[in-house]
């Protein structure tokens, strides 16, 4: 495990940055609740009410009064967006980053097989989208408690439990993407959690992008359809880790074979 | 069995010319040089001997094992220097010597402490805000630390002062007394003559001279220094000729008795006929066309 811990402690920083922020912002959102409930009716027909906006968020199938609807849309946007950016990033850049730093010498110039590498790594990216979901998890149930409103526990772990599969599903993207690169895995990183949010936006507005639902991993975290089915959407979670999981063998073959050169 | 054997290895970037056909072999045991400019091949043979590229044919074998299939039992057993090592950022020397012994599931504290010690490195300093010297004196702690039996060195002396040389080599001289087979890389000829016994000199991605550092030397070229007036027109391989003040100096591959006549025929005080070093030897390798850098 030697290089599973190395990895925690080099992502370090980088964790608690994006951890802190994200739960910052959650935080900040739940304590609006209360205000946002007491003006339900003008702020609930203004949402309902905002045309292709209103679709794009599905906000014309959720309750934005409710601590569940508001938690799904406001808190949701800021949790699967910014865990997406973190979990791409991360997994765009956690082998891409030994051949840019010049690093790749010397750790396999050591006796550990680059499969042995790899799967430490991925597991390192993984507890570290877990440990953030866990964190904000945490953060937001005590958050919910103490603005007085009784912890809706279903849905927030259902939403959360959707969340990890949506890093984890752009992790091992990005990770076999990782793979191949030498340098730019931020921009790609960065650019995929980005493109799949505007995907699923796209899909929620027109008839004719629905079939974009099945691309993109935020499909899936829709708030809307999660508090109305009492479920995950299990075909399109299927579809997505098969994705993740295309990535993820791309970035053992790859690694497996490749010339190391920094 | 040999510490390193390769037969045939080549190795192709695309199209570009890595390293072809090389042959080597080096004894268990020995201090063996190897010996080329910047871009002949040097680390790409290297790094295929490590297993951080794929040879594109041939094969070589380390302590009787494959590079390509055995990799890890090779590295639980070699040391590698590189010119230039890149540690990982926010790391304290000590964090990147533990890093490294734990890689190799040993507890290489003891040994660690003592090269620190030769070495004057302060374990406790950041690797980031250290000088290109003391990176590379961390470095070659964590290539020595798990005592290998074959250290792989790629131009290991850059960057050190000629005292923390001096040490340097006193410790691979050690090393290498005790057992283990040193592989050294480097363009220093002056290091491969000094240390080695063996010598291979690589130029253009080939093996064009392998053998005793000894017998590399004679290549029937002669250092001729004269102290008075000698008039070498005549005379016929003749390279490396410097006349200053009274001395002529020059590197001869002729006929020794037409180098007497002339000398004969001068007003010569005084005359002596040497041996070369292994840098004039080198150069008489790489003389003809060779891509000196």
């Amino acid at each position: 495990m030697t290089v599973f811990w190395h990895e925690l402690r080099q992502g370090r920083t980088a964790f608690v940055i994006w951890t802190a922020s994200i739960a910052f912002l959650l935080v900040i959102c739940i304590f609006l609740f209360p205000e946002i409930k007491d003006e339900m009716g003008t702020v609930g027909n203004m949402f309902a009410s905002m045309g292709s906006f209103t679709a794009a968020f599905g906000m014309e199938r959720l309750n934005i009064g409710t601590l569940t609807g508001f938690y799904s849309i406001e808190c949701g946007n800021i949790l699967g967006l910014g865990g997406a950016f973190f979990a791409s990033l991360t997994g765009a850049s956690i082998i891409s980053k030994e051949e840019k730093d010049k690093t790749a010498e010397f750790l396999l110039t050591h006796p550990v097989s680059r499969i042995h590498v790899i799967t430490e790594k991925l597991a390192a990216v993984l507890t570290q989208a877990a440990a953030m979901d866990v964190i904000i998890f945490i953060l937001s149930v005590l958050s919910i408690r103490s603005i007085g409103e009784d912890v809706p526990w279903k849905e927030i772990l259902l939403l959360h439990g959707a969340y990890y599969l949506l890093w984890l599903e752009l992790a091992g993207i990005c990770f076999g993407l990782s793979a191949f690169l030498c340098r730019g895995s931020m921009g790609i990183g960065l650019g995929l959690a980005a493109v799949m949010y505007f995907l699923n936006l796209v899909a929620n507005i027109s008839k004719q992008a629905e079939f974009l639902k099945y691309i993109t991993p935020f499909a899936y975290c829709e708030g809307a359809d999660i508090l109305s089915d009492g479920c995950l959407d299990i075909r399109l979670v299927l579809i997505g880790m098969s994705f993740a999981g295309i990535g993820i063998a791309a970035a053992y073959i790859r690694y497996a074979a490749k010339d190391i050169h920094g | 069995m040999d510490a390193i054997r390769t037969d045939g290895l080549t190795k192709y970037y695309g199209k570009a010319r890595g390293i072809e056909q090389i042959d080597l072999i080096v004894p268990q045991g020995g201090f063996f040089g190897f010996i080329g400019p910047n871009g002949a091949g040097k680390s790409t043979t290297i790094r295929t001997l490590l297993g951080l590229i794929r040879p594109s044919a041939g094969r070589a074998q380390i302590m009787g094992l494959d590079v390509v299939k055995e990799r890890e039992e090779i590295l639980k057993r070699v040391g590698y220097l590189p010119s230039e090592t890149a540690f990982y950022p926010r790391m304290s020397v000590r964090e990147a010597l533990k890093f490294s012994a734990d890689l190799h599931r040993q507890d290489c504290r003891k040994e660690a402490d003592r090269l620190c010690e030769r070495l004057h490195l302060d374990v406790g300093r950041r690797i980031d805000e250290l000088s290109f010297g003391n990176r590379k004196k961390a470095a070659i702690v964590c290539a020595l630390q798990h005592e290998p039996d074959l250290l792989i060195l790629d131009e290991p002396t850059g960057g050190l002062d000629p005292l923390m040389q001096r040490e340097f080599f006193a410790i691979l001289r050690e090393r290498n007394q005790a057992g283990a087979t040193i592989f050294l890389s480097s363009h220093i000829l002056s290091e491969v003559q000094h240390n080695c016994s063996d010598a291979a000199i690589i130029r253009e991605g080939r093996i064009i001279a392998s053998g005793s550092v000894e017998e590399l030397s004679r290549t029937g070229t002669k250092r001729v220094s004269v102290r008075g007036t000698l008039d070498c027109s005549a005379l016929s391989g003749v390279r490396d000729l410097q006349i200053s003040q009274g001395h002529t100096d020059f590197l001869y591959s002729g006929n020794m008795q037409s180098l007497l006549q002339t000398a004969a025929l001068g007003d010569i005080q005084d005359i002596s006929i040497t041996e070369p070093d292994l840098e004039e030897v080198f150069l008489h390798y790489y003389g003809k066309g060779g891509d000196e850098e």
